[in-house]
């Protein structure tokens, strides 16, 4: 059992979901209620990691953050250290990976908020701040989490772009995926097969929990 | 009135469970290191696939000699000297080929040439209940594909894998090349080749001597050396690079001593003509 890679794995999950979440809910919120031109390709963009090949990211993430790139090259000069097979650029990327993920349960969220009770919130005279975090949070909340779990459970499992940038880097950028291919091919089956069944379990649980939140969203809106 | 109740407790159930995933996340994040292993705690080795066993033995018996230790990271030699090239942050670099090496030496990621460690040898596997018969002239698979009875065949990605490279080169040399084509399968390093040839989804696979000689691989199935005439020369060299610290350059000079070459003597490979050494 790699501890090293399934706390590195944990962590880089429990991250994105911090540094993702604030930002889905700023880009689903408008989604949910706003109508404009062009919103169906700005959907399709915010949708794309969905279908993409994580190879396909990878390779593009590669050229996006690597040394050869502006954004790659300002980071070495500030931080002394390449941005690709680093843990920061694994969030990074992870970011961007989860984007859907976290979207658009956050979208369905804010959709299943009807219009008029924030009409009502207004008329009461409560600022927007406070209509935001008394009574959309609130309501949205299981969308949220749904948009959490998801996020947190698929970078768990992400493979190809983490092969792609991360350089599998002992402690930095080795995450349980990576470190049961490395068990594959040093034939090391019995260690390849435990770390699987962790990340099966953590899997199923996070499914389950997703699965659970949602048929209350759907109860809710009945 | 049933239903709100049980509505009222499924949404505790849900703060509950909203608490306990914050909870979890944050226990997560009160774990991180605050400093990951980095630089001259165990400096990172990147080294070909080739190496996996061999290499594993000689950090062990560096640790224990030392004190010190280093950090293994496996892959095709092709892609490792990719990943340096864009600054990943590795100490040494073991190639399969010394091409790869001399390459990063012109360009200035390097200190220095380097030094060829060994010379790499090629073996014919066949798993258990394979068609193929292995022996060193290649005769087996031969006969095995005139027959139509060899489905998968494996070896490395000669792109980038040097042990894919001279895979091609040795069936060439034998003439099987045209016939063989059609059914190999490529990993993407020499491991996955092995990985591959032995689980029995192959018929059988070109890879490396040192891979087929741990207990690991070797009881999975029969193997023998192809000829070293069949292919350019495995000339396997390693080098300092850039960020090595003084731990890489002890584990560097530990390399080329005697307890290192009898670990590698031990895995099958050739040592290194003195000649060669820069």
């Amino acid at each position: 059992m790699d501890w090293s890679a399934l706390t590195l794995s944990l962590r880089l999950g429990a991250l994105t979901v911090v540094v993702l979440l604030p930002l889905a809910i700023l880009v689903a919120r408008p989604l949910a209620w706003r109508r404009f031109r062009g919103k169906a390709i700005v959907e399709a963009l915010f949708a794309l990691p969905l279908v993409l090949p994580p190879t396909v990211l990878g390779y593009y993430l590669l050229l996006a953050f690597g040394g050869a790139s502006p954004v790659g090259r300002a980071w070495s000069d500030v931080f002394g250290g390449p941005l690709v097979f680093s843990f920061e650029g694994l969030l990074l990327a992870s970011v961007i990976v989860n984007l859907p993920f976290a979207v658009q349960p956050v979208q369905r969220g804010f959709e299943a908020i009807p219009g008029e009770l924030r009409d009502a919130a207004f008329c009461c005279g409560m600022t927007p701040w406070r209509v935001f975090t008394r009574i959309e949070l609130p309501l949205a909340w299981p969308g949220i989490l749904t948009g959490a779990v998801l996020t947190f459970a698929h970078t768990l499992g992400e493979f190809g772009v983490v092969l792609m940038i991360g350089g599998n880097i002992p402690g930095e950028t080795r995450t349980m995926s990576i470190a049961i291919y490395d068990r594959v091919q040093a034939f090391d089956d019995a260690a390849a097969g435990r770390m699987a069944i962790v990340l099966v379990v953590l899997s199923v649980a996070a499914i389950a929990l997703t699965y659970a939140l949602s048929a209350r969203v759907g109860r809710r809106l009945d | 009135m049933g239903s709100s109740t049980i509505g009222n407790q499924i949404a505790r159930l849900g703060r509950v469970g909203a608490r306990a995933v914050a909870a979890a996340v944050l226990l997560v994040l009160a774990s991180a290191p605050g400093a990951p292993l980095r630089a001259e705690e165990a400096p990172v080795v990147a080294a070909a696939a080739d190496l996996q066993f061999a290499l594993a033995d000689i950090a062990a018996a560096f640790r224990r000699e030392t004190g010190a230790s280093v950090t293994l990271t496996f892959g095709a030699s092709g892609n490792l000297a990719r990943q340096i090239r864009q600054g990943a942050p590795y100490q040494l670099y073991l190639s399969a080929d010394e091409a790869y090496v001399l390459d990063l030496a012109r360009e200035g990621f390097t200190r220095g040439p380097g030094a060829v460690y060994a010379n790499g040898r090629l073996v014919v596997f066949a798993p258990q209940g394979s068609p193929v018969a292995p022996d060193g002239s290649l005769d087996g698979l031969r006969g095995a594909l005139n027959e139509g009875r060899v489905q998968a065949f494996a070896i490395a990605n000669p792109e980038h894998a040097p042990y894919g490279a001279r895979a091609r080169e040795a069936l060439r040399h034998a003439g099987l090349w045209e016939a063989v084509e059609p059914h190999l399968v490529y990993g993407e390093n020499v491991a996955q080749a092995a990985q591959f040839a032995t689980s029995g989804s192959a018929d059988g696979g070109i890879f490396a001597h040192a891979l087929a000689l741990s207990p690991a691989v070797g009881r999975l199935g029969r193997f023998a050396l192809i000829p070293a005439a069949y292919h350019t020369p495995l000339r396997q060299r390693m080098v300092l690079l850039r960020p090595a610290g003084a731990t890489a350059a002890r584990f560097y000079d530990y390399l080329q001593q005697p307890p290192a070459w009898a670990l590698l003597d031990r895995y099958g490979f050739a040592r290194p003509d003195p000649q060669a050494g820069d």
